[in-house]
């Protein structure tokens, strides 16, 4: 038997490895800093540009200039303020909505053993495939048969439609990877399906709830085609279709400044549901909530 | 407190049949240990009891009542997970009374029955921490104050002492003996160590897949084994087995490995195809001592409060022999013989049944040598 011993690999000396870490180190910011600019830059130049009217919107330049004259003349524009009402109305009940179904349904597809479940998996996955304009003449069709046309209500029952597939897809794996034994502890506690869900499930599923949430709100918020095609008249319109329809003073303006503006007023409050839950759903993943 | 019956319980998943056709009574205040191999059904059998898992087939009373149908959350028991399951987002106190909670007593009711539990399981000081917050062995304490709390007819366990360390498994034994013996309800308790049948157990219930392979007290099944499974699973290390070699006995003369030669006058049993020792019974002695069997002394292991010797029969066949008594001066190697008892030979039938030969098993006079 002999013992066969391998070469030692061919190595550099010990300051040359620090080099390549530092320029390795180098290159990772560099690249970060590339990719942050490369997303970040729309958003800049919006705020930019929604501080400038008149003709300094076509001088090219990457300071603000600090003109807060189209937020002004915005919040005074009452069909744009009306429109963030009814966004803010559409997107908190359709996402309220297909949380609860989507908990419900979710439960059901996750733990109740009933065979049809996997089918009605595949089904709800099927539904979000198709692009929305293939379900819009259909869905125009359900509207005026439900008597929703041109009603706020009118996008809250359609959003559902975008909604509910992800949530109850996000949810059903969420609760199928919470352990058995917990619901099992409850039921022999005494407690009925419904309990079950409410007392044991619900607290736990926290941070799932704030990223379906999140994700179905932000959807809502931000739909523009179904929001163009059910609502007809001003007072009803959400956000996004309103900054498409904004006119400057004049018809041959076209108030770029006023868009931007909008356009980044619109932004806030996203913004800041993402960071309230953003948290949320980190101190849910991390804190081992889950592990008993 | 109640007692338990199983009337020809099945259950199948799939085309898989998990439990077959299990008959079983548990008297009210006993505790009934299962015990068998992993995936033997153990906490199958036991959640089909406490209603987690519905029959295939067959029938569960509790109580002499009638509940195969009666959902979990109305049977009345109460039921201690290997895991401990208990509710993460909820402290101590909550966990213990949330059974209470969902029943809708009162405050003060709820709140008397959680000191009472807790200061029984001295986890008084813990009441207001979360599962997360605590050791493996509180949070045993918790999972069992929370079966206690609701005050339960039966007492379910599944393998409740698997996820403690050595020490502490020990106390925890101690304790639900200790447990039992305070509130005498009927216990359940699932596990696949011995030591802990064994000790804790009025009977055991040895499950091999999905069959009961026999009831008993602890003492009747190490002794009298019914069959082979039993004798070869209670006892650690376990029963030496030995084939008989069949063309070379005849009559009632018996030859096996190792210059085995034992006369018997069996009565009318089967003929007995394997022989079974426990190491306790066996005795190192020197090669030639007559009627001892030989083989090589292979490996000693000294645990020191006992030794366990190997000692090589043939090719494919080791026995491990026990004695607590002083060092044994063999050489690696040596040839040595091993003796015992007449009364602690077992053997086996063709159909891996014990054949009872009542001790009347003596050597084959000049055949052994
Ligand atoms: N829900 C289920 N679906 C399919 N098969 C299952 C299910 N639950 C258990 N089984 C199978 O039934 C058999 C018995 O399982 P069980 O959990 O009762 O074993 P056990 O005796 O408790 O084992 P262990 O000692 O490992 O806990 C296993 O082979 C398991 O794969
Ligand atoms: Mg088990």
């Amino acid at each position: 038997m002999a013992i066969t011993t391998t070469a030692p690999a061919k190595r550099y000396s010990n300051s040359t490895y620090r080099t390549i870490r530092r320029v390795r180190t180098f290159g990772l910011y560099v690249s970060v800093t590339a990719v942050l600019v490369y997303m970040l830059f729309p958003y800049y130049w919006a705020i930019v540009s929604s501080t400038k009217s008149g003709q300094a919107l076509y001088q090219f330049s990457l300071l603000p200039s600090l003109d807060f004259g189209n937020y002004w003349q915005l919040f005074h524009n009452p069909v744009f303020m009306g429109a963030l009402v009814n966004s803010g109305l559409v997107a908190f009940a359709s996402t309220m909505i297909s949380l609860v179904i989507g908990i419900l349904a979710a439960y059901a597809l996750g733990r109740l053993q009933f065979s049809p479940g996997r089918i009605i998996l595949i089904a709800v996955l099927m539904i979000s495939i198709f692009p929305q304009v293939v379900v819009l003449s259909g869905m125009f069709e359900v509207i005026g048969w439900l008597r929703l046309y041109n009603r706020p209500s009118a996008l809250i029952v359609s959003y559902l439609i975008l909604t509910l597939p992800f949530t109850t897809w996000i949810l059903t794996s969420f609760i199928r990877d919470l352990p058995t034994e917990l619901e099992e502890a409850a039921l022999i506690d005494g407690c009925s399906r419904l309990r079950v869900l409410t007392h044991v499930l619900l607290p736990l599923m926290g941070p799932a709830i704030a990223s379906t949430g999140l994700l179905s709100f932000i959807l809502a918020w931000n739909e523009f085609l179904f929001a163009l095609t059910f609502i007809l008249t001003d007072e009803n319109r959400t956000v996004p279709v309103a900054i498409g329809l904004l006119t400057g003073s004049s018809r041959y303006e076209y108030p770029f400044g006023q868009i931007m503006a909008a356009s980044v007023t619109v932004t806030l409050p996203l913004l800041v549901l993402v960071l309230i839950f953003q948290r949320k759903i980190v101190a849910g993943l991390t804190s081992g909530a889950v592990k008993g | 407190m109640a007692s338990v019956t199983l009337k020809n319980v099945s259950k199948s998943f799939g085309a898989y049949d998990v439990i077959r056709s299990i008959d079983l009574e548990i008297e009210d205040g006993e505790f009934m240990v299962f015990v068998g191999p992993s995936g033997c059904g153990k906490s199958t059998l036991l959640r089909v009891i406490a209603g987690l898992v519905p029959v295939s087939e067959g029938d569960v009373f509790i109580g002499g009542e009638q509940v195969t149908e009666v959902p979990a959350s109305k049977r009345g028991l109460a039921f201690v997970f290997q895991s401990y399951a208990l509710y993460p987002h909820m402290n101590v106190s909550r966990n213990i009374s949330f059974a209470l909670e969902t029943a809708r007593l009162g405050r003060d009711e709820i709140r008397r029955r959680v000191t009472k539990v807790a200061e029984m399981l001295k986890i008084s000081h813990l009441l207001d921490r979360r599962p997360r917050q605590l050791s493996g062995g509180q949070r045993q304490r918790v999972a069992i104050g929370r079966a206690l709390v609701g005050e339960p007819e039966v007492f379910l366990f599944d393998e409740p002492l698997s996820n403690l360390d050595a020490d502490l498994r020990m106390e925890m034994r101690f304790e639900i003996a200790k447990l039992h013996a305070d509130v005498k309800t009927t216990m359940i308790y699932v596990t696949h160590d011995q030591t802990e049948a064994m000790t804790l157990a009025d009977r055991i219930v040895i499950l091999n897949q999905g069959r009961i392979e026999q009831v008993g007290r602890p003492r009747e099944l190490y002794d009298r084994p019914a069959n082979r499974f039993v004798a070869g699973f209670l006892g650690s290390p376990r029963m030496n087995f030995a084939p008989l070699d069949r063309a070379a006995s005849s009559g009632s003369v018996l030859r096996g490995v190792g210059g085995f030669c034992h006369s018997a006058e069996l009565a009318g049993a089967d003929a007995p195809v394997e022989i079974g020792l426990r190491p306790e019974a066996l005795k190192l002695v020197s090669a030639e001592t007559k009627g001892a069997i030989r083989g090589t002394f292979e490996r000693m292991e000294d645990l020191g409060y006992e030794y366990v010797c190997y000692v090589r029969l043939s090719e494919t066949l080791v026995w491990t022999v026990r004695s607590t008594g002083s060092p044994l001066a063999f050489a690696e190697g040596e040839v040595v013989g091993l003796s015992w008892q007449p009364v602690s030979l077992y053997l086996f039938g063709d159909d891996g049944r014990r054949i009872d030969h009542g001790g009347a098993l003596h050597l084959a006079l000049g055949a052994s040598l």
